[in-house]
């Protein structure tokens, strides 16, 4: 009975075009999108997040609409303690610290920043340059860098130091000299890993050319390493520029680095605690806040690594 | 084994007779001289001649650098601008054990204590005292060793009143700088044991060693802490770079006769040859303990290979 229902008529034969049948029906999440779902599930690293966008925002503003200048000195208000004029008090000078810490992070935060991008740029060439090209450029290469690795990075940024005149300019490439060893050295490692990964050797099959391959295959695979260690870089530079300050050889008064502000605090410490914790508060802050979002971008970023 | 150990110490040779050329070269050329303008101004031209040749300066730099490599080789560094009369060496000796002292203790109780909250953190993942040594640990690794320095000898010597806050007189002028230095090693060995220790307890030997009805404790103790406490050795070499650049500031601090505060003195006296001397030993030193890590580590685990080199 049903058989006769069903003529040969019935059927059509169905278009469907060769690339819908391999059709993906959600847009593809791409890394970025992947990596924030994970990060959004700690906790810990979001609100590390936005403390580090508060503290930014504060660096670029607080400066800019305080009553007083980051300079400014009233000899009415010598090491007052915490008010509602000057929320942080005043420094031996009567120095706003409200204005004064901002101004000091801005600049720490710039060190920091420009170190950061400079150790990105030049680890990332070298150690790209040396996988790739292989061979005795990169036996040469990783010579350079096993003696680089050796020697205690503090010591060449205190020679650099002595050597140029101190300023922001000083700092940042003295500290950009030792800082692009590491991630040279890390991104090395990962290309030479991928490069003989079977995905790569698919492209390669597949037609990709070498161009292609790089900045397809290779590149957005290093990515999450890239972005853990900038995120490592930032809070190590930070505290080398504080140090160097507080021992007094970084910036100097009058210029408002965090290690300034630190270096400042401490000589009166016995008498005004505040001086000191005021700015010491933020650059443990901004410290805790950029290792804890590290990891939790080194767990989105490369679920494998997690630890 | 051997042959690695040996590649090893000529890459160290190699290394410091770059940092000693190039800080040599670098100090040559640095703005200012060791002595008062003023008074070396009103001296006769015999007198300054004099006193450029007791400091080797009145050679062509070239000749001044093979004579400093030569007297390097039999340990003499030279002649210090600021303490007056005294061989480097010895300005750099007579200040090495306060430091040394420091130090140590500074890596016993970073070991001791980040072994023990290490393990308990494992041991009871998620609970408080998990927590506890996680905050302590990110604490531990953020907080600049300054900064606890200060707070320290502020709370503690100052408020409180029950240690010396500074100077070399007694041991106990040693307890304060000791724990600031030891923070950032507690927390970098509770950090890696804590995780080393989660990852063995998850192996299945301690599965088997649970279902073989064995106690808590002696699984804990005799095959989950000492599978794990082995990788704990490479994190050595970090804490005591951490160690190096801590010393500088916390000696400072503490007002403690330590190559730390002889090294910051002399770069604000410019005093070149002392400078040099800390450099090379610093350096010497980080590299050796470097080595010493990688062969301890490779001699206490078998599975680890010192074949590096062929990778490269």
């Amino acid at each position: 009975m049903n058989n006769e229902m069903i003529k040969d008529s019935m059927f059509v034969k169905a278009e469907v075009a060769a690339d819908e049948k391999e059709h993906i029906a959600a847009p593809a999440s791409g890394m970025i999108t992947d990596a924030w779902a994970r990060l959004r599930k700690n906790k810990a690293a979001v609100v590390s997040l936005f403390i580090l966008i508060a503290i930014i925002l504060l660096a670029i503003l607080a400066p800019i609409f305080s009553k007083y200048d980051f300079a400014f000195t009233d000899y009415s208000n010598v090491y007052s303690t915490p008010t509602k004029g000057h929320i942080f008090g005043c420094d031996q000078f009567g120095r706003d610290l409200w204005t004064r810490v901002w101004m000091g992070t801005r600049i720490s935060l710039m060190i920091a920043l420009v170190a950061a991008v400079l150790d990105l740029v030049v680890g990332v060439l070298y150690g790209a340059v040396s996988a790739l090209l292989g061979g005795r450029v990169d036996a040469i290469m990783q010579r350079i860098i096993e003696i680089l690795v050796g020697i205690p990075s503090l010591i060449i940024v205190i020679l650099f130091l002595m050597a140029f005149p101190a300023g922001v300019g000083t700092i940042i490439a003295a500290l950009s000299i030792t800082g692009w060893v590491n991630m040279a050295r890390l991104v090395r490692a990962e290309i030479l890993k991928l490069k003989n990964q079977e995905f790569v050797m698919a492209s390669h099959v597949l037609g990709s050319n070498n161009l292609y391959i790089i900045m397809k295959d290779l590149i957005p695979n290093t990515v999450g390493i890239i972005v853990i260690q900038v995120m490592f870089t930032i809070p190590s530079a930070i505290f080398t520029e504080a140090f160097l300050s507080f021992i007094g050889i970084g910036l100097a008064e009058p210029q408002a680095s965090l290690g300034v502000l630190i270096n400042g605090g401490y000589q009166v410490l016995q008498n005004y605690p505040h001086v000191l914790i005021c700015p010491a508060i933020v650059i443990v802050l901004i410290m805790v806040c950029f290792s804890i979002l590290g990891d939790g971008l080194r767990d989105a970023l490369d679920p494998q690594m997690r630890k | 084994m051997v042959k690695y150990v040996l590649k090893r110490l000529g890459y160290i040779l190699v290394t410091l007779w770059i940092i000693i050329t190039c800080t040599f070269f670098l100090m040559k050329n640095l703005p200012g001289t060791p002595f008062d303008a003023e008074r070396f101004s009103i001296m006769t031209p015999a007198q300054q001649e004099k006193v450029l040749e007791m400091y080797g300066l009145n050679d062509p730099v070239p000749v001044q650098y093979v004579k400093y490599i030569g007297n390097m080789l039999r340990g003499d560094l030279g002649t210090s601008f600021t303490y007056v009369n005294q061989d480097v060496a010895k300005v750099i000796g007579s200040r090495l054990g306060p430091s040394a002292l420091i130090g140590l203790q500074a890596v016993l109780i970073g070991l001791a204590l980040g072994l023990i909250l290490g393990v308990l953190a494992a041991w009871k993942h998620n609970s408080g005292i998990d927590y506890f040594t996680m905050i302590l640990a990110v604490l531990g690794v953020s907080m600049p060793n300054f900064v606890a320095a200060a707070l320290l000898q502020y709370f503690i010597g100052l408020k409180w009143g029950v240690l010396p806050i500074a100077f070399w007189t007694s041991w106990s002028c040693s307890i304060l700088p000791s724990i600031a230095l030891s923070f950032s090693a507690t927390a970098q060995v509770a950090r890696f044991m804590r995780t080393e220790m989660l990852d063995v307890l998850d192996q299945d030997y301690i599965v088997t060693a649970r279902a073989k009805g064995i106690s808590q404790a002696k699984v804990l103790m005799k095959h989950a802490v000492k599978n794990s406490i082995i990788p704990v050795v490479t994190v050595l070499g970090p804490i005591v770079v951490n160690l190096l650049t801590g010393s500088l500031a916390v000696e400072n601090i503490f007002s403690i006769p330590g190559i730390g505060s002889l090294f910051v003195d002399c770069i604000k006296a410019n005093d070149y040859p002392v400078i040099m001397g800390i450099t090379i030993f610093y350096a010497a030193f980080y590299m050796l303990i470097v080595l010493l890590v990688d062969v301890v580590y490779s001699l206490i685990d078998p599975r680890i290979r010192l074949a590096r080199g062929k990778e490269n």
